[in-house]
């Protein structure tokens, strides 16, 4: 133990001086300061050569199958449209009373109500229809892997890895490939959908199958079932919570990638809706739009939890009941259809009705511009010259007279250099000798900044950090990681995602853990928060970019506030759930030994619930880098940039190196932080437990 | 108690049954000339094959049940009960030996047969019930008829039976979740006669029961066995309860079965020290009867007659004050002496410690 500590400290200590030489000496490095142009190797022609070539040998097969995928999708749009709106209100209605109750189906009601009468009835059903389709196919799929799965040692040794790479590749990457192989047209969101949506069913279903107890199955058995009478009638009814909560996770996931497929455009859905007034700067416009595709997820979301979550009927009666209400809906349904016929109303919104209250907005908005302007200028400074410019390009750039109000003289050196040096100091004559190099590592990466320190000191301290965390194997594959976006010229961008991601991180985690500590303190806090954090953690991505770009316009601030309203869900969650779900004889003890409320928190509490806490940052980075990618359209320019203007010039190269790269870095971050947490844990003495 | 007629022909045989777990479970059997059979030591080889690291869940089981009998399987935790009662019914697959069934081979029986076998003629009752959480009372004692492609009208006349049978008759549209643990399994027992077995396997179908329900439904299992004549195999790990059940019952150990016999017996000559644990806080007084302490002298004539099936208890007083003792008479008619000396030395044999 005691040499193990003493030669991380020796390895510390070298990566520190090594970082040292590299602010210090900087460009002077040369090629380990920046990575030579003419290392990089040339993969991005061969890639497009062989993408073509593919597309050339096997576009056929798969034009074929896209051909073959038309139809439904065609047949659904046809019937979607096809049926007048009130008889769909019905419908769903009903539906959603099934569900989840009166409240639900108000909600129900008034949603579509608002979608009709907006004028947004004819994009939502565009995009409805593939969410209908892709379903389906996405639940068949991952109910079919899943089963596999679960049957075969082998099978599950090799999807389980596959699916946490898929899930780590980001979405608009996935676009790409389909694209070229699909070519435009309504086939590539469906395909899309389907790939994004089927991997949480395989996991649910898989989970599902295995927790069905031996008993059961026993009993199935002396009941004398065949072996696929065992399947379908005993195992997979008893799964059946489970494999509902994949559908309901399946059908998000779906929604989601819908909504972000339209980006390749032409589909007149409400995603491109969407899209295509924030090009054009109509927030107004956008914000209508966007309320209808948070409305869809809200309802798909409750709808399928509620579905999920309803016990099996409890009696007889109850049984009946929900299928005389079935008929009803049913004969409701075809007389709304038939009314419908005489009163147009119901069938086709009168376009001299539908309500507009964009341009009134818009001016709206503009006003309060105008009017905040300065404040709002103020607050995007601060963040940008304070917080943001130092992380990026370090103190030695971000410090000048236009931004902090004074240069970066030796003499201000001088003063940073003593104002690090003394708490590093009192650290290490306090015998932390490990905080110490840490806190003198991050006194130099600030003055050096993410995008301006050598690469090889970066790459050094993430190496180092991952072989703390998960051993020599872990380290070796960090750093083939890192040679792989070093090798492929993506080094500066990627930086740049990193950053970005970091600052989110850093921002969700501050905020989003004090929020997380005062809902487990604080019942009332708690159901407040709750119902906020489930609703965004359901928001297609686009959604969320909205309310951030009308106000701050485009730019990497923008894309900083978007992340960091995605990523401080998990931030929140992990860290009351933490703290609410403690060993309780421990509390109890803590309590009868007389800790004060204060004491109890952070001396008992907070360090038992540091692993749940790793893991909700585990999560923060993950959500963070999903959505990093997608604020790619607000205008950054980082590997979700590369990624977006891949998919633009359908460059296959450029845009699956940076995919690839960006999940590398996912997946770096993934592994350490969770090896970090589980060794809190064992250390600790807890039990490992998942939330997600 | 062993009041049914038993048959005299074996229903279910058990024949050298090992069940191995662990790495390579088989190999260790390979060596025929080790099998007992072949006269080779059963504790010997087992012991053996613990050392090399296996685990010995079944060490050569053989019994017969007979026609209409309650075989109660008796042993502490881990003894290898639910091992054994799995093997008969193939949940688990035995490692060697022979499961006959009317004679015929279980473990030659084809995946075909097998569930037809299930399907048809045995039933299982499981400790923690294994009710189907998604299917309502009815549909769970369906269940097995449903798998056999009965009729509707068939199917529902027959589970309504079996209902009305364990008496949960007006919970039929109850689910699982919604009843209490001995609602519980009479259910699961409803289900498992369902199909009108002629073997009933029984693994601890009341320990998860508190005490009085506990007793209430081995009165009515005794109930129902005297009009359904099932051949049984039950298992417990409570002596009293095998003792109220019980036709024959088989000790278990470590795997192996140490002593196999009628309760008296086992009161009476119990094979080991690990036997007369089980027996010795048993009521005895309560339990022997005249029958089985009587001597095999005949008895003199002019003193106080009883039928065998007196209960011990209820002689004490007169045994007491009469040192000549009474004459025992068996169902055929012919007597025996018995003194309070006899039974004396009965229960002596039995509670003695390893000192006789
Ligand atoms: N699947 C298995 N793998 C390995 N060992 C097993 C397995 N099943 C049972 N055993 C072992 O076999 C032995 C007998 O188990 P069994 O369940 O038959 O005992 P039991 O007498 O029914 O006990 P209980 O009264 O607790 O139900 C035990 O030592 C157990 O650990
Ligand atoms: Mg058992």
């Amino acid at each position: 133990m005691q040499s193990k500590s003493r030669q991380d400290i020796i390895v510390w200590l070298i990566v520190l001086a090594l970082t040292a030489v590299a602010v210090v000496l900087n460009d002077d490095l040369g090629v380990l300061f920046k990575y030579p142009d003419h290392l990089v190797l040339p993969l991005i022609e061969p890639m497009n050569q062989g993408m073509r070539w593919f597309v050339l040998a096997f576009g056929w097969f798969f034009k074929a199958i896209g051909w073959v995928f038309d139809w439904p999708i065609l047949f659904a749009k046809t019937i979607l449209h096809a049926v007048p709106w009130f008889a769909t209100l019905i419908l769903a209605t009903f539906v959603a009373y099934r569900a989840g109750g009166t409240g639900l189906a108000v909600f129900c009601a008034a949603s579509i109500l608002y979608m009709v009468s907006f004028g947004f009835w004819p994009q939502s059903m565009n995009s409805f229809a593939l969410v209908v389709i892709s379903i389906p196919l996405a639940v068949a799929v991952g109910f079919a892997l899943g089963t596999w799965g679960y049957l075969s040692a082998r099978a599950y040794r090799v999807i389980m890895p596959t699916l946490d790479l898929m899930q780590t590749i980001p979405a608009f990457a996935y676009l790409i490939p389909i694209l070229l192989l699909f070519g435009f047209g309504t086939t590539v969101g469906l395909v899309a959908s389907v790939l994004f949506a089927f991997p949480p069913m395989v996991r649910n279903t898989i989970v599902g199958l295995r927790s069905v107890t031996p008993t059961v199955i026993d009993s199935g058995l002396m009941s004398g079932a065949t072996p696929s009478q065992l399947f379908w009638n005993v195992r997979v009814p008893t799964a059946r919570r489970q494999l509902l909560l994949g559908v309901n996770q399946s059908t998000m996931a779906s929604l989601s990638m819908v909504i972000i497929a339209s980006i390749i455009g032409g589909t007149n859905d409400i995603g491109w809706e969407v899209l295509s007034t924030i090009r054009k700067a109509l927030f107004g416009e956008s914000i209508l739009a966007g309320i209808v595709i948070a409305l869809m997820a809200m309802i798909l979301d409750r709808v399928t939890n509620g579905f999920a979550m309803r016990g099996t009927p409890t009696d007889e009666r109850t049984k009946q009941s929900g299928r005389r209400a079935w008929i009803i809906c049913g004969v409701a349904f075809v007389a709304a259809i038939l009314v419908a016929q005489l009163i147009p109303l119901l069938s086709a919104w009168p376009k001299a009705w539908v309500l507009n209250p964009a341009p009134a907005m818009n001016a709206a908005l503009e006003w309060t511009f105008l009017e905040f302007r300065e404040g709002l200028e103020k607050i995007k400074q601060i963040a940008f010259f304070f917080v943001m410019l130092p992380i990026k390009l370090g103190l030695k750039q971000a410090v000048s007279p236009y931004t902090w109000g004074f240069a970066m003289t030796p003499m201000v050196i001088a003063i940073y250099a003593v104002l690090v040096l003394i708490p590093v100091a009192l650290l290490a004559f306090k015998r932390r000798i490990m905080q110490a190099i840490w806190l003198a590592l991050l006194g130099l990466v600030l003055f050096g900044g993410l995008t301006g320190t050598a690469w090889v000191a970066l790459c050094a301290i993430v190496i180092v950090l991952g072989w703390q965390a998960g051993g020599r194997g872990l380290a070796i594959w960090i750093a083939a990681g890192l040679g792989f976006i070093l090798a492929s010229g993506i080094w500066n961008p990627a930086t740049v995602s990193v950053y970005l991601c970091g600052v989110a991180v850093l921002v969700c985690f501050a905020i989003g853990g004090a929020i997380g500590i005062w809902a487990s303190e604080n019942d009332k806090v708690s159901t407040v928060v709750r119902p906020i954090i489930d609703t965004l953690q359901t928001m297609p991505l686009f959604v969320i970019l909205i309310p951030f770009v009308m106000v701050f316009k485009i730019g990497e601030f923008t894309a900083l506030l978007s992340i960091c309203a995605f990523a401080i869900v998990p931030a929140i969650r992990y860290t009351e759930h933490g703290l609410r779900n403690l060993p309780h004889d421990v509390v109890e003890a803590a309590t009868a030994i007389g800790c004060t409320r204060n004491q109890l928190l952070f001396q008992v509490k907070l360090p038992l619930a540091v692993p749940s806490i790793m893991l909700g940052l585990n999560q923060t980075i993950m959500f963070a880098i999903s959505m990093l990618v997608i604020t790619a359209l607000v205008g950054t320019d980082d590997l979700g940039q590369q990624i977006y203007i891949g998919l633009g010039d359908g460059d296959f190269g450029v845009g699956m190196i940076a995919g690839v790269g960006m999940a590398i870095i996912a997946m770096i971050a993934d592994r350490i932080t969770q090896n970090i947490s589980r060794n809190m844990q064992a250390k600790l003495g807890l039990r490992q437990e998942n939330l997600a | 108690m062993s009041s049914s007629k038993t048959g005299s022909s074996a229903k279910l045989s058990c024949r050298n049954l090992w069940k191995l777990y662990g790495p390579n479970a088989a190999s260790h059997l390979s060596d025929a000339s080790r099998l007992p059979q072949n006269g080779g030591d059963a504790a010997e080889l087992a012991q053996n094959i613990r050392d090399q690291g296996g685990i010995v869940a079944a060490a050569d089981v053989n019994f017969d049940l007979m026609e209409g009998e309650i075989f109660v399987i008796m042993g502490l935790s881990g003894s290898g009960k639910s091992t054994v009662v799995r093997c008969l019914s193939r949940l688990v697959e035995p490692t060697s030996g022979e499961i006959l069934l009317d004679g015929q081979d279980l473990l030659k029986a084809s995946p075909k047969e097998l569930i037809d076998f299930r399907r048809y003629k045995m039933g299982m009752v499981f400790q923690s019930f294994g009710l189907l959480p998604h299917l309502n009372v009815f549909e769970n004692v369906a269940f097995p008829l449903k798998l056999q492609g009965m009729e509707l009208q068939e199917r529902s006349a027959r589970a309504e039976r079996v209902i009305e049978l364990v008496g949960l008759e007006g919970r039929e549209s109850s689910y699982p979740s919604q009843l209490s643990g001995g609602q519980q399994q009479r259910v699961g027992i409803a289900r498992s006669l369902a199909v009108e077995p002629e073997v009933w396997f029984l693994d601890e179908p009341f320990s998860a029961l508190d005490p009085l329900i506990r007793r209430q439904m081995q009165d009515e299992f005794l109930r129902l066995q005297q009009d359904l004549h099932k051949s049984i195999v039950f298992i417990t790990h409570d002596f009293l309860e095998s003792l109220r059940v019980a036709d024959r019952m088989a000790i278990m150990k470590d795997g192996a079965v140490v002593q196999i016999g009628r309760p008296v017996d086992l009161i009476l000559k119990p094979a080991d020290d690990y036997v007369r644990e089980f027996t010795n806080d048993v009521p005895w007084e309560l339990i022997l009867t005249a029958g089985d302490i009587a001597s095999d002298n005949a008895p003199p004539d002019g003193i106080k007659e009883v039928p065998a099936d007196t209960k011990v208890a209820d002689l004490l007083p007169y045994l007491a004050e009469h040192h000549g003792g009474v004459a025992v008479r068996a169902d055929d008619g012919s007597k025996n002496h018995m003194t309070g000396q006899d039974l004396i030395s009965a229960l002596a044999s039995g509670v003695a410690k390893s000192a006789t």
